[in-house]
């Protein structure tokens, strides 16, 4: 690789990589998908926060409370330099990206919300996909449920792509949300957000993306993306857990209710009514996940440092390498697209004859090669395929295509158990 | 290579061969019990006799070696039992697949389902190996009231 990317100093920014697991096992770390390792550089600055600037936000009179403030809302500003948000009042923390799609969704149909482009009822539709993370579902069919609006799904193809065929039968003046996954956390599929977005805007409804697979992938830039609303999750980011973003435009933030009542969400309170304090802080009631945001700021610093471009061509070549290598397992069944064109570093496959768990369970145990199984929060995907579970490999800027030999090395091992 | 001892010969052939496999008439009960955890499921009939023999249990489901060898296990189990011998071993296999694997198996018990015992040092796959175990239980229960 001639892009100044050294994946083995890489590697040396992750502590939990260099340790063995019990029994002497090296960790062979695919489930990035799933959640991220986290480098030094994020780890030193929470430690040193918690250690020696540390208060509560916002409302502290004193230095401490203007250090934490000032880290926490210089948080923000690398949050939206980092996703390319026009304003960072665009830019609200939340505990991960379940509550920023959850927030959204509480938006609409709401007796406390008269923006029309938020009125729903009875007639009335979402529309979601059969590719979507059980987050990007559940708070949809709530809002379907308390609303009586109806939900309905784009189709998926054999080949792991969004069906656009019936976009415009899909998408119509009846359609007041479109909320979709930018990039696959099982098929790694990249979806045509443009194509999607131009419907969206002829029939005048919202699009919402769910970028928490492609935000720790890629340069997600909102404005070039023009939809309305994205979301992600720190935990895969290389941030911590406990934190996410959601991004939406202003106004429309504006006109949108509070989620949650708190404190530091307010502008004034009375007995009989209270008016709030403007976007983003009206999204976030209580106390925040102050260091966690923090430490979300040190790792889009990161990330940034080492270049999304980088990253990019780093994994795509882990990618192309992990579809050949697994190409050539016998009754291995690829769940996705088998070539790289618009897609991301996630493989999930199916073994012949042999159940994911069990997979999983040896790959772990006699090589320490951590990969997710099951249905990874996408149930209705995995209906739609007809099987019950997939067996998950995830890549991410740390890894190696000596962990990809490593995996397919435990599949083979695998099988010989099971033949 | 802990997983290597869980996955033992036994439990392997079960799996591949699975022991009265497939749904079948007449039946006195029917369960339908999921892990909600992994997908696993399983579809379990109970037929009783005379003098509380077991006369049939059949079953059909999908899930991994453990959950369907467990399956394959307790039919083999059953058959030509009373609903009391039967009951005393899933006691017993209960107690071992939830003792962390710090109890030993009794065997004369459990006969082949001590195969088991290795699965117990796995708390994410212990449900696997209960989930036919408590359907039966749970069919049992229904085709006597
Ligand atoms: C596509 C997608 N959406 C949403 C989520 C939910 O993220 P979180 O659990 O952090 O809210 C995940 C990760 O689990 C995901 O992969």
């Amino acid at each position: 690789m001639n892009t100044g990317f050294d994946v083995e100093r890489i590697r040396k920014d992750f502590p939990v990589l260099s340790r063995e697991l019990p029994g002497g096992r090296p960790l062979v770390y695919l489930d990035s998908g799933n959640s991220a390792q986290k480098p030094t550089q994020v780890i030193d600055v929470m430690r040193e926060h918690l250690a020696m600037h540390y208060s509560n936000v916002g409302r502290a009179m004193h230095a401490l409370g203007a250090e934490s403030t000032e880290a926490y809302e210089n948080a923000r500003d690398k949050v939206a330099a980092f996703i390319g948000a026009p304003s960072r009042d665009e830019v609200v923390f939340t505990k991960n990206a379940s509550e920023a799609l959850n927030l959204v969704a509480y938006g609409f149909g709401n007796p406390t919300n008269d923006d029309p482009r938020f009125r729903l009822g009875p007639g009335d539709e979402i529309v979601i996909s059969e590719m979507e993370h059980h987050s990007n579902i559940v708070p949809w069919q709530l809002l379907a449920q308390r609303t009586g609006a109806t939900l309905k799904w784009f189709s998926v193809t054999d080949e792991g792509r969004l069906d656009l065929s019936n976009l415009e039968e899909l998408v119509t003046e009846r359609t007041k949300i479109v909320s979709i996954v930018h990039q696959s956390n099982v098929l790694g599929t990249v979806n045509p957000v443009a194509e999607v977005l131009a419907r969206v805007r002829q029939v005048g409804a919202l699009m919402m993306l769910d970028a928490s697979q492609s935000v720790p992938h890629q340069q997600v830039d909102v404005a070039a993306l023009g939809v309305d609303f994205l979301a992600f999750t720190g935990h895969k980011v290389v941030g911590p857990s406990g934190i996410g973003v959601l991004w939406g435009r202003g106004e429309l933030l504006e006109a949108m209710p509070p989620f949650m009542g708190g404190g530091e969400m307010i502008e004034a309170v009375w007995m009989d009514h209270s008016t709030y304090a403007p976007a983003p802080h009206k999204f976030e009631a209580g106390t925040p996940p102050i260091v966690e945001a923090i430490g979300l700021g040190a790792a889009v610093d990161y990330l940034s440092a080492i270049g999304m471009d980088a990253i990019v061509q780093h994994e795509r070549e882990l990618t192309g390498y992990a579809l050949g290598a697994l190409g050539e397992v016998p009754g291995l069944r690829v769940i996705g697209p088998e070539s790289l064109d618009r897609r991301g570093g996630t493989v999930s496959f199916t073994l012949e004859g042999i159940h994911p768990h069990d997979v999983g369970q040896i790959l772990d145990d006699n090589f320490g090669v951590a990969v997710r199984v099951g249905h990874h929060c996408a149930r209705p995907l995995h209906l739609r395929f007809g099987i019950p579970a997939t067996t998950r490999a995830s890549f991410y800027l740390y890894n190696t295509p000596a962990e990809i030999d490593a995996l397919v090395r435990g599949l083979h091992h695998v099988q010989k158990v099971f033949a | 290579m802990i997983a290597e001892s869980m996955y033992q010969e036994l439990i392997l052939e079960h799996y591949k061969h699975p022991q009265g496999r497939g749904l079948r008439d007449p039946y006195d009960a029917e369960v339908h019990h999921v892990n909600p955890t992994c997908g696993d499921e399983i579809t379990l009939r109970v037929k009783l006799g005379d003098g509380g023999k077991v006369e049939d249990v059949s079953y059909d489901g999908q899930g991994c070696s453990i959950s369907q060898a467990a399956a394959s296990v307790l039919h083999e189990l059953t058959a030509g039992s009373t609903v009391d011998e039967t009951l005393a071993v899933v006691e017993e296999f209960t107690r071992l697949m939830q003792s962390r694997g710090q109890v030993e198996a009794d065997e004369d018990v459990l006969g082949d389902a001590v195969a088991f015992a290795g699965v117990a040092k796995f708390p994410a796959r212990v449900k696997c190996a209960l989930l036919a175990w408590m359907a039966y239980k749970d069919a049992v229960v229904r085709s006597s009231t």
